[in-house]
């Protein structure tokens, strides 16, 4: 009847709105639609719980509770790590990052200049985070590059302002990583992007020397080429003469992060719609002007993924260098195991040694996923 | 093309600096006598001895947590620095891998190899090098657990074996259990930290690798006692310094600074008593210590060269005690022929 609904308190216009029951939205609501919906999900996620409890609990009691921070040195140097050994592997001991992590991250340059390396990998960071920074992005990053590169070789040669000279092969560590990283990929990426445009060129003589190079440095492992480098190309070269041997494994990483980027390129070029060629030559722009300001926008903007993947391989690859007995990071951690007192503790020299290649990694990645999602902008709706 | 350019640059200005550092002393030193070394004449311009080493083997070159180069090739390496310079700094050393060693040297990267190379034939003749002795008599051993009971390589009859591949470790482990017909399983691993835990774990009923290895490895166990080397070397290593072929006036004095060392021990001259040798009324040592016999300036150095080295450095057992001792390896065969009846002999020094 009306007047039934008619009596009915209406519904109050201020009173406070209520939210949905806790069982239907809310942290207790998701466990129990993703974790806890039937009882073979229930006793999975109780199974897996506990599992990744123990991990957590048995990393934290080694790598925290049970660990040992430093150990005495006797007099002749030798480190007394009867403590340590006495853990029986129950507890970390990072006793030997704390008295080798110098020796980690600057190799065997000479101890009281440490700082200079030190400098060296501040400055390396300070050019990556200007380099990322979207207001420099026009020519000012040239001359604030070649003037960090400038003082990075005045810093760790030496010989200038003071500085007492430090021959090369004294060089190691964590510099050594990122010298060979930058210079690599700083001179592959455009001589890979000159590359994948030749290999799609016109002009066979330009084609056929572009697919060659690729073809050639690509069906070969980075290994045999750094030993080319390092021991066949020596002894081409006249009684005498020598070429410093980090160079000669630079230009072996640039040669190789040029052939792999070359067909990254190259797939961008190729992704992009025949309709922008066939626009940018209606417009009457020259070939280096619809390569510069049409295509390789376009092109370089879809390959960031697999761009960025290859600069990261190359970041990695760049330890492969112990084999022709240089310290890189790696190497150098590697080196300051050897000491008998301290063989057996590899895996806390692994572990500080990863947590920094993984510094780098995962900065380089978030950084390419902002990129990526800035760039890209327009194709979201 | 920069950085190319760049670095050319920079390296000409730190050369002309050391060169101008360093040229004062070189050019004071006393001219070589009968002949000139091409090897020396560039270390003399250069102002430093570049030398060989590994990248990192426990008591015979590997850097300290500071980054100085220690060890027993070290040392020679050294040695011969002060020999030519009077200064155990004037030296530059290369990391060189198992790979890389032999052109670093071919090519000249290196003057001379400090790094436990074995001397054999085929180095000596057809990769055109010059041992120039032996400063460490080594070989390959076997190490088992105490707990075995086994006192004879000859009862691992049936074993598991832990070796490392690559260099002629596994290829004499073969060649040896075909001789003593001998069966055994081989666990490879290539690690030495992963092949040293294979066999602590029980993986391998033994581990064997050069006896040197084998001492280092028990030394550092929580009870050495536990392991047994046994008596049985398979194989013979001698390891020493060399150099390349045709500058034999560089390969005599790397030779003479080695027998120089062993010439000290057997005269009983040590770091703490060189001071005193000019007293010392024995011949010997009176040339030793290139007070008489000129013998110096024959070899294009200093004629107190030795006096320098083994004020710095110490004599043979010295260098040995400093550097090889500590990680467990013993003299051995390493020992005076003329007291101990070890294998280390020095030709008369005169």
């Amino acid at each position: 009847m009306s007047d039934i609904t008619a009596n009915s308190p209406p519904v109050a216009a201020g009173s406070p709105p209520r939210s949905a029951p806790i069982t239907a939205v809310g942290p207790i609501a998701w466990l129990r639609t993703n974790l806890f919906s039937g009882w073979l999900s229930t006793a999975v996620t109780l199974v897996l719980g506990y599992l990744v409890i123990r991990a957590v609990m048995g990393f934290v009691d080694w790598a925290f509770i049970n660990a040992i921070w430093s150990v005495p040195v006797a007099p002749n140097g030798q480190a007394q790590t009867q403590a340590c050994r006495e853990l029986q592997g129950s507890g970390a001991c990072w006793a030997v990052v704390t008295e080798k992590h110098r020796f980690m991250l600057f190799g065997t340059y000479p101890y009281e200049q440490h700082w200079r390396p030190a400098l060296v990998c501040i400055l390396f960071v300070a050019l990556y985070i200007v380099s990322a920074l979207k207001r420099f992005w026009n020519w000012t990053l040239v001359p604030i590059w070649i003037g960090t590169l400038t003082a990075i070789g005045v810093l760790m040669w030496g010989g200038l302002f003071g500085l007492p000279y430090v021959p090369q092969e004294r060089w190691g560590g964590l510099p050594i990583t990122l010298i060979l990283a930058t210079f690599g990929l700083a001179f592959a990426f455009p001589l890979s992007i000159l590359v994948a445009l030749g290999r799609r060129s016109s002009l066979p003589a330009i084609k056929v020397l572009c697919i060659l190079y690729v073809e050639l440095i690509r069906g070969v492992p980075l290994i045999s080429l750094l030993f080319m480098a390092s021991v066949m190309f020596p002894l081409f070269l006249p009684e005498g003469m020598n070429i410093d041997k980090l160079l000669r494994a630079q230009i072996a990483i640039i040669l190789f992060a040029g052939a792999y980027l070359a067909e990254v390129v190259r797939a961008g070029l190729q992704a992009l719609p025949k309709g922008q060629y066939e626009a940018a030559d209606a417009m009457g722009l020259s070939y280096w002007q619809k390569t510069g300001l049409i295509i390789l926008p376009q092109a370089l903007r879809t390959v960031i993924p697999p761009l960025v993947n290859t600069f990261i391989g190359f970041f990695k690859d760049t330890s492969l260098v112990l084999i022709i007995g240089i310290f890189d990071l790696l190497t150098a951690g590697k080196t300051a195991i050897v000491e008998p007192s301290w063989q057996g503790f590899g895996i806390e020299v692994y572990v500080f040694v990863g947590s920094i290649y993984l510094v780098f990694c995962f900065a380089m990645s978030k950084y390419s996923a902002g990129l990526e999602s800035d760039l890209n902008r327009h194709r979201r709706r | 093309m920069t950085q190319t350019s760049r670095s050319t640059f920079l390296r000409a200005i730190g050369a002309a600096l050391i060169a101008g550092a360093v040229s004062a002393p070189a050019l004071a030193q006393q001219p070589a006598a009968g002949g000139s070394s091409p090897t020396v004449d560039a270390i003399r311009a250069r102002g430093t001895l570049i030398c060989g080493v590994n990248t990192g083997l426990a008591g015979f070159a590997q850097p300290d947590s500071q980054g100085v180069w220690r060890g027993f090739d070290v040392d020679y390496c050294r040695a011969v620095a002060i020999a030519l310079f009077n200064d155990p700094d004037k030296v530059r050393f290369v990391p060189t891998t198992a790979q890389n060693r032999f052109t670093a040297l071919q090519s000249g990267e290196v003057d001379m190899l400090s790094r436990n190379t074995t001397w054999t034939l085929s180095r000596d003749t057809s990769l055109g090098f010059d041992f120039t002795g032996i400063n460490f008599y080594d070989g390959q051993g076997f190490m088992v657990k105490a707990s075995l009971g086994v006192r004879s390589a000859r009862e691992l009859n049936g074993a598991t074996i832990c070796v490392q591949p690559g260099t002629t470790t596994e290829q004499n482990l073969t060649d040896w259990a075909r001789a003593s017909r001998i069966q055994f399983q081989p666990v490879v691993i290539e690690r030495l930290e992963e092949v040293v835990n294979a066999y602590l774990s029980g993986r391998c009923d033994a581990y064997t690798t050069d006896v040197s290895g084998l001492a280092a490895t028990r030394a550092v166990q929580a009870r050495p006692a536990d392991h047994v080397i046994l008596p049985e070397v398979i194989s013979k290593e001698p390891l020493g310094p060399l150099v390349r072929h045709g500058d034999q006036r560089f390969a005599d004095l790397v030779r003479w600074v080695h027998f120089g060392l062993i010439t000290a021990e057997e005269l009983a001259i040590t770091s703490q008593n060189i001071g005193q040798a000019a007293n010392d009324a024995r011949p010997d040592v009176q040339r030793l210590i290139g007070r008489s016999g000129d013998l110096g300036r024959m070899l294009g150095v200093d004629n107190a060269f030795m006096v320098n080295i083994v004020s710095r450095l110490g004599n043979y057992g010295q260098i040995f005690e400093r550097n090889l001792v500590p990680i467990g390896i013993q003299r051995g065969p390493n020992a005076l022929w003329t007291t101990a009846g070890g294998l280390q002999y020095a030709p008369p020094f005169r």
